[in-house]
């Protein structure tokens, strides 16, 4: 077979709040050999149902299979896949107070992020941005020594 | 109505229309049995061994199209049935097994027989309930049989803790189902249907690929009508025999591993596969890129996540085969019979080349023999069940089957200790047909104490079991491929299977000989008790045709040609 290219897809899935619907959904995954990058949970405000948001890679064929067996499972509503999406994600980081805070605080005003807390010996920043830019910030700030770095795992909106 | 769980439970299944329930009692479903034991509305087929309970009812289901029941308890009884449940997920058998769980009280405690049951049959059942609360039993078991029997069938489960059968609470099952998530699509696009017409209308070699969805939508009829319409041959896979009689001139025979030459070679060499609820699964496909190289594919199946899965489809159609197939008759005008006589006459060649036969040059009988026996002595009056390894393949080959549903076999799973319980459900199922089981002396002992259910019940099962002292597949593929090196195949230690069947109060024959077969299963059948008919075959027979694993369709290991005498 002709080695077929792999590439990052964002899915989301809408399901019925119910219990053990997400391990359905992380069953169907290792089951079938498919990658999660990144998953996001939460109901959806005054409904029965949750949004999912999954970051996975895989090929066309993959992909289309993912969505497939999604969409097969009972309390799967909808699948929306390779949809126009806007997609954010939220980082946190701890650093030591000893890092220069002026810096920080304007590379984190960069990507729409500020210093939230201060405590004695650390301080902690939140940004919120696309998941590329996430990771380029991630890059840029670690001359500044972050101890510690808690991303959310992306959640997106078909526009 | 206020009635206990465990009531509700035969309530809804009363009114399902439930007439046989396969099952084993234990601690956590003993509400339910009580029950049972209450009611006189349907009929309780205690088994040996949950496993067999299921199978029972796989071959209850496969051979009556009802959906099959079974019942357990909890821990090893449920875990004990989830080969069952696995069995009929992978050939999308319509089930629902309901289990009893430890009290809700106990749940996470790692109680007695306690075992998370939902969490282990998600992977392997169309859906699970763990039902918390006797009020939602009604709507679950509603929707358990639901989704059981509705778009692509297979089990659903439902695990109910031992407190919820004995709460007691309002019963309603005339309630409307409601799954906003759950609308299988059964009418196929018109517009779709009309293109792959076309495309037939102008291909010059097509070629149906029936598959076991047509027996599941209860199709074969409608099938067959479309295959004499068009005059295009069909090739039929495993899961798929008994759609077209075995005598009909446009059934080439089985593809696949084991399938015929002819099968085999007009599937390398058709211009257009139509494929009709089949899967492409690896033992049909052999090697995917050269697959139906030169083909277009239209894929009619209930399940979009199977089409274009392993072989892409021009025109996928997404549908019930009845209704789609119905559709198609009435396009069938766009198609001329005559266009493809070259065409059959081709695949009459590859068969005349390399028929599906085999040489009666051994002592001992053949395998093949006794199976093509059984089909001219029994024919169209018997259902015939397997277990799984050389026998099955035989059977799948030899045997003619004239009808849908005759064929009760574990292709997608290949549980060998299917055959036995499954042939005792397709009994009770089917009782004016004679019920057989081809077996392995491998297979007959993965579910041998079936012999009591099988007595206990009158379900006159005859097992037919071709004994050549080898785990014979493996065996097969050891002398292949491995160097002869057979690895814990021989089985030369035996029980006596004679004495086996009388021990439980059935009945044994030892046959080596034509006469002896012949003799022994027409008093088998006359005796009318479950009976092991042991046949001594040739030990080193091999199953050809056959792809090797990964291999090309067209490049087969061919049975040796010899001279005719």
């Amino acid at each position: 077979m002709i080695a077929e290219n792999s590439e990052r897809r964002v899915i989301s899935v809408i399901v019925v709040n119910e219990a053990s619907v997400l391990s359905r959904i992380t069953d169907l995954f290792s089951g079938r050999g498919y990658n999660i990058t990144s998953l996001t949970v939460a109901p959806i405000p005054e409904s029965r149902y949750s949004r999912l948001t999954i970051v996975t890679s895989g090929s066309v064929r993959v992909i289309e299979q993912i969505t497939k067996q999604l969409h097969k499972l009972i309390p799967v509503l909808r699948v929306y896949e390779h949809a126009d999406l806007v997609e954010k994600e939220m980082a946190l980081i701890k650093f030591p107070l000893s890092e220069n805070l002026s810096d920080i605080s304007t590379l984190c005003a960069a990507y729409n992020g500020k210093i939230v807390n201060v405590g004695e010996n650390v301080i902690i920043a939140m940004v919120a941005d696309e998941p590329v830019r996430i990771e380029n910030f991630l890059r840029v700030i670690k001359k500044y020594n972050p101890k510690e770095i808690v991303r959310s795992g992306a959640v997106a909106l078909e526009r | 109505m206020q009635i206990s769980g465990a009531q509700m439970v035969i309530e809804a299944l009363i009114a399902e229309g439930v007439d046989t329930i396969f099952g084993y009692p234990g601690g956590a479903i003993m509400n339910v049995y009580d029950e049972i034991y209450k009611q006189n509305k349907f009929h309780h087929i205690l088994n040996r061994h949950e496993q067999a309970s299921v199978h029972a009812a796989e071959g209850y289901a496969k051979a009556s199209g009802k959906v099959g029941v079974a019942l357990i308890t909890s821990g090893p009884g449920f875990t004990n049935a989830v080969t069952g449940l696995a069995d009929a997920y992978m050939d999308s058998i319509p089930l629902v097994v309901i289990s009893g769980q430890v009290p809700m009280s106990l749940i996470g405690t790692d109680a007695f027989q306690e075992i998370d049951a939902v969490g282990i049959s998600r992977s392997c059942t169309k859906h699970n309930y763990l039902v918390t609360d006797a009020k939602d039993l009604p709507r679950v078991l509603k929707e358990a049989f639901y989704i059981a029997a509705s778009g692509r069938p297979g089990p659903v489960h439902v695990d109910i803790p031992k407190d919820v059968t004995a709460q007691i609470e309002e019963f309603n099952y005339d309630i409307e189902i409601n799954l906003e998530t759950y609308k299988p699509n059964v009418k196929g696009n018109t517009r779709q249907i009309k293109k792959a017409m076309e495309a037939i209308a102008k291909a010059r070699r097509p070629l149906f690929y029936l598959g076991g969805g047509i027996i599941n939508s209860n199709a074969a009829y409608e099938v067959r009508e479309l295959v004499h319409k068009t005059g295009i041959p069909a090739v039929e896979t495993f899961m798929a025999r008994g759609t077209l009689s075995h005598d009909d001139e446009l059934l080439i025979s089985m593809l696949g591993m084991h399938g015929s030459y002819a099968a085999n070679m007009a599937m390398s060499e058709t211009d257009l596969v139509i494929g009709l609820g089949a899967r492409f699964d690896d033992r049909v496909t052999g090697k995917l890129s050269e697959f139906a190289k030169n083909a277009g594919v239209i894929h009619v199946d209930i399940d979009p996540a199977s089409i274009s899965k392993l072989v892409n489809a021009d025109f996928p159609i997404v549908g019930d085969i009845k209704n789609v197939v119905l559709e198609m008759l009435g396009l069938s005008e766009m198609i001329d019979a005559d266009k493809y006589k070259s065409w059959r006459s081709n695949i009459k060649n590859f068969d005349e080349l390399h028929p599906l036969t085999f040489h009666e040059d051994s002592d001992r009988l053949k395998p093949q023999w006794v199976i093509q026996r059984v089909g001219e002595l029994l024919g169209d009056s018997a259902n015939i069940s397997t277990d799984v390894g050389q026998h099955q393949m035989w059977a799948a080959q030899f045997y003619p089957f004239t009808r849908p549903r005759q064929w009760i076999s574990s292709g997608g799973l290949g549980t060998m200790g299917f055959g036995f319980p499954a042939a005792i459900g397709v009994k009770a199922a089917t009782p004016e047909k004679i019920s057989i089981n081809f077996t392995g002396d491998g297979s007959i002992l993965m579910n041998c104490q079936e012999l009591m259910t099988a007595v206990e019940q009158k379900l006159p099962v005859i097992n037919i079991i071709l004994n050549n002292n080898f785990l014979g597949m493996v065996r097969q593929w050891q002398t292949l491929f491995y160097d002869k090196r057979h690895s814990e195949t021989d089985l030369s230690v035996q029980p006596d299977f004679v004495k086996l069947a009388e021990a439980f109060g059935g009945i044994g024959y030892r046959v080596h000989t034509k006469e002896e077969f012949d003799a022994a299963l027409k008093d088998a059948v006359e005796k009318n008790v479950v009976a092991f008919i042991e046949v001594l075959v040739e030990r080193f027979e091999n199953v050809m045709p056959m792809v090797p694993s990964g291999g090309s369709l067209f490049n087969m290991m061919l049975l040796e040609k010899k001279e005719k005498k």
